[in-house]
């Protein structure tokens, strides 16, 4: 019943359902970028400088000769992967230290707060660049330093839904009939809260996707991985002779990130209790 | 006055129906509403929560949510012209000018960022041609018209500053300001304290009658309407059910609705016997105190607010010990205290002779089984995301009960508080707001406790479901014995749950005795000013429903 009302709701922006559309086929064609590209997108398929619609390269090659096309499917993997994990350990960091302030209180609170201000003080890029370039560019590394960046939004999310919760008669109707604070934290409040977590981290899929092509552009991605970010760096210093290397990863990042928007204006309408009319 | 007024009735509303949204729970939010408001008289329209009562005075002043409910038939004629067809320039200089009205909330329905006088003068600028000067005069006038001390000073002050009952004044003078023929009041004293309430009807009625305004008074209180009504509408689902002269609707009902929310009233001279009271005390309060430091922060000094002091309190086994006082006078403190939601800076609470606040957090666990709390807001005090079943088993679980026995048990507890089985696999927004109070009672009673502290338990409920739910409390504690702690600001309530009465004013208890003795014999002023206070203690409901209601019982 709340699942039909969550859909219908969900459907009723249009924008929502053409980017879950376009998010599905995106993470279709990361799912099957082996059976439709075989072969290493690193290894020389064609020609270099081939344009687009050119035999072997159906978007074209670029200065050694790689497929783009190919470049872009097995890039989504990377950019998925590195926008959902990112995400998640953002998640993971935030929505713990959101929740613990918000839930505690006080000296807790306040000592949080301050430690998130830190981090919020500082550009996000900057901090991601600096921490890439320590730690040397790898996959691990740079999902790493993109949650570190971007979990201070989350937490002060959380901590914000937390406080409000906090006061509810039945989190205190929870506490009156001896529930720990662990449970009340997890099962009484958390499920209360997620809504909107739940919104904000669909979009920061988007910027943590975003960000991974900022650092490969400036040569700090992973060097064995192939990703939209580091095919449109590449790309620049050629991109008179060959525009379809830039405009094509381009046109990808830009599809992937408006998906990712419209879901989560999707989910806020469809979450949010105060827009969702059929509740009540 | 001219002859024509006298033959045209000020509003003539005349078969009246407004649309829901498709999906809602009926099609017609108001159903085919007719009645007249004739200049010099105050009709109250009576009705519990979503009889469509307040749906028709927004209709008339155009706040119904267009596009989702409109007008699907009907008229509305305002001295014969009718309202809903005029172009809508007219309209607006009918509202505000013709037509005012008065809202339920006077903490909201301010500008929290403009200054009272210009909130008032607003409607002047708007409907009169008068200049800055004298528009400032007419506002310091009707300041002073509706009782407000120092209105020169009071109409540069932000809302803020005024009590609750000091901005429905001013609502009442904005609503005044260009001398309306009908004044519409929708629920103008619902959130206010007793004794504020006096003072607004006194207020209306007397502002009423001295302009000879027509007046249309919506409220769910018999007692209020019994205070001021002229005539009386009675509205049940977007109907019209009764329609008459006040005399006759408040001593003689018709219709069997009437009656039945008529003898659902409490009444104040109703009072229990004294209770017996026998063996040791179960609970004593003794001295506590609490002060909340309000504001403050690393470089700001916090201000302390006395919300109790000096409290003593004893509750015997069975008694029920009702705390009585307007808001904000620390009865909640007291109650939260003992159930341990609230720390107290000083002072002690014995339960069975263990002093509570000397415990540490494993210390007190056990007694959490023993004391439990019944909260006021049905709609808030249950996890939406929780089935009705594990809402009530969670705490035995939580002490370490049998997950599937917890459930079991919260199926008959369920049965026991009038809710059949099915209720448990259900979830809370299902349920209507009487239910949920129920379900509330039965997670109390889940944990076996001795100790029932109700704060406002029927206080968000309407009229009628009250008085079940007030019975279902005092069924639970004859049957098993409990002690109850009962917090309400309703002294009408109190008297007919309570044996005990304890009346608290500014974080203190003023007054304690038995029931009887509070009612009858007040020794305290304040006490005597709340008694007082109390709407419609002048009307006696017929006796006839008396006796049904006795038998009922």
């Amino acid at each position: 019943m709340m699942k039909s009302d969550f859909w219908r709701a969900f459907a009723r922006n249009k924008g929502a359902v053409l980017g879950l559309v376009i998010l599905t086929a995106i993470v279709v064609l990361a799912a099957f970028a082996s059976v439709l590209f075989p072969g290493d997108p690193w290894d020389m398929a064609t020609a270099p400088f081939q344009p687009p619609l050119s035999e072997g390269a159906p978007l074209g090659s670029d200065m050694l000769g790689r497929d783009i096309a190919s470049g872009i499917a097995h890039g989504a993997r990377v950019s998925l992967l590195i926008g959902l994990t990112s995400t998640a350990a953002a998640l993971a960091i935030g929505v713990t230290l959101g929740a613990l302030a918000g839930f505690h209180g006080g000296r807790i609170d306040d000592a949080i707060m301050r430690f998130t201000e830190l981090f919020q003080t500082i550009p996000n890029f900057v901090l991601a660049v600096v921490l890439v370039a320590i730690f040397t560019p790898s996959l691990t590394t740079i999902v790493a330093a993109i949650a570190v960046v971007s979990w201070p939004p989350l937490a002060r999310l959380a901590r914000a839904e937390f406080l409000s919760l906090r006061t509810r008669e039945f989190v205190q109707a929870a506490i009156t009939t001896g529930q720990s604070n662990s449970s009340i934290i997890l099962r009484q409040i958390l499920p209360n809260s997620l809504s909107p977590i739940i919104v904000s981290a669909s979009l920061m899929v988007a910027t943590a996707i975003l960000l991974e092509s900022s650092l490969s552009f400036l040569g700090l991605g992973d060097p064995n991985a192939m990703s939209w970010g580091y095919m449109i760096g590449a790309a620049r210093t050629v991109i008179r002779q060959a525009w379809w290397m830039s405009v094509f990863p381009g046109l990808a990042i830009v599809l992937t990130v408006l998906a990712l928007n419209l879901v989560g204006e999707g989910l806020n309408d469809a979450l949010n209790p105060k827009l969702a009319r059929s509740r009540g | 006055m001219t002859t024509p007024l006298l033959d045209v009735p000020l509003l003539d509303v005349r078969g009246l129906s407004i649309a829901l949204p498709p999906g809602a729970d009926r099609p017609l939010a108001v159903d085919n509403l007719t009645f007249t408001l004739n200049p010099n008289e105050i009709l109250c329209v009576v009705g519990e929560s979503g009889s469509g009562k307040s749906m028709t005075a927004h209709a008339m002043m155009g706040l119904l949510p267009a596009p989702h409910v409109r007008v699907a038939g009907g008229s509305l004629l305002f001295k014969g012209r009718d309202v809903l067809t005029m172009p809508e320039a007219e309209q607006r200089s009918l509202r505000g000018g013709r037509i005012a009205m008065v809202f339920q909330e006077p903490m909201t329905a301010l500008n929290p960022l403009m200054r009272v006088g210009r909130q008032i003068g607003e409607s002047l600028r708007e409907h009169t041609t008068l200049p800055p000067a004298a528009r400032r005069a007419r506002v310091v006038e009707l300041l002073a018209q509706v009782g407000l001390p120092n209105p020169a000073e009071l109409a540069d002050a932000y809302p803020f500053r005024l009590s609750g009952g000091q901005r429905q004044r001013v609502m009442i003078a904005m609503a005044l300001a260009c001398q309306p023929d009908i004044l519409i009041a929708d629920e103008p004293t619902t959130a206010l304290d007793v004794t504020t309430q006096k003072q607004i009807l006194d207020l209306i009625r007397a502002i009423q009658a001295e302009r000879h305004m027509g007046m249309m008074f919506i409220t769910h209180d018999f007692g209020v309407v019994a205070e001021i009504a002229h005539r009386v509408a009675v509205m049940r689902h977007g109907k019209l059910v009764e329609y008459g002269a006040a005399s006759d609707v408040l001593n003689r009902p018709q219709h069997p609705y009437t009656r039945q929310l008529i003898a659902s009233v409490p009444h104040y001279i109703e009072h229990r016997d004294d209770h017996t009271k026998s063996g040791a005390p179960l609970l004593v309060a003794e001295r506590v105190r609490k002060v909340f430091q309000v504001g403050g922060g690393l470089f700001r000094k916090s201000k302390p607010v006395v919300a109790g002091d000096d409290l003593s309190l004893t509750i015997h086994p069975g008694e029920t010990v009702g705390l009585v006082g307007e808001s904000g006078s620390g009865k909640s403190t007291l109650g939260r205290s003992i159930v341990g939601l609230i720390k107290p800076d000083s002072g002690r609470i014995l339960f069975e002779g263990t002093d509570l606040l000397a415990l540490d957090r494993k210390g007190f666990r056990p007694y959490r089984r023993l004391v439990q709390m019944v909260f006021q807001d049905p709609y808030a005090s249950l996890n939406p995301r929780h089935r009705v079943g594990d809402i009530v088993a969670q705490g035995p679980v939580a002490f370490g009960e049998d997950r599937g026995r917890a459930l079991a048990r919260a199926r008959e507890l369920l049965a026991m508080v009038g809710l059949d089985g099915s209720a448990a696999d259900r979830y809370p927004h299902e349920f209507s707001g009487g239910q949920r109070q129920r379900i509330g009672i039965a997670r109390a009673l889940a944990m076996e406790p001795k100790l029932l502290v109700a704060d406002e338990p029927v206080s968000a409920l309407d009229v009628s479901v009250q008085g079940q739910v007030l019975e279902l409390l005092d069924d639970i504690r004859k049957r098993l014995n409990l002690a109850m702690l009962f917090i309400t600001h309703d002294l009408r309530v109190a008297a007919q749950v309570c044996d005990t009465i304890a009346v608290m004013r500014r974080g203190k208890i003023v007054e304690l005795g038995t029931a009887r003795e509070v009612f009858t014999h007040p020794r305290d002023a304040y006490t005597r000013s709340l008694l007082d206070a109390i709407p419609g203690k002048a009307w006696h409901i017929p006796d006839d429903l008396q006796t049904a209601k006795a038998e009922a019982h």
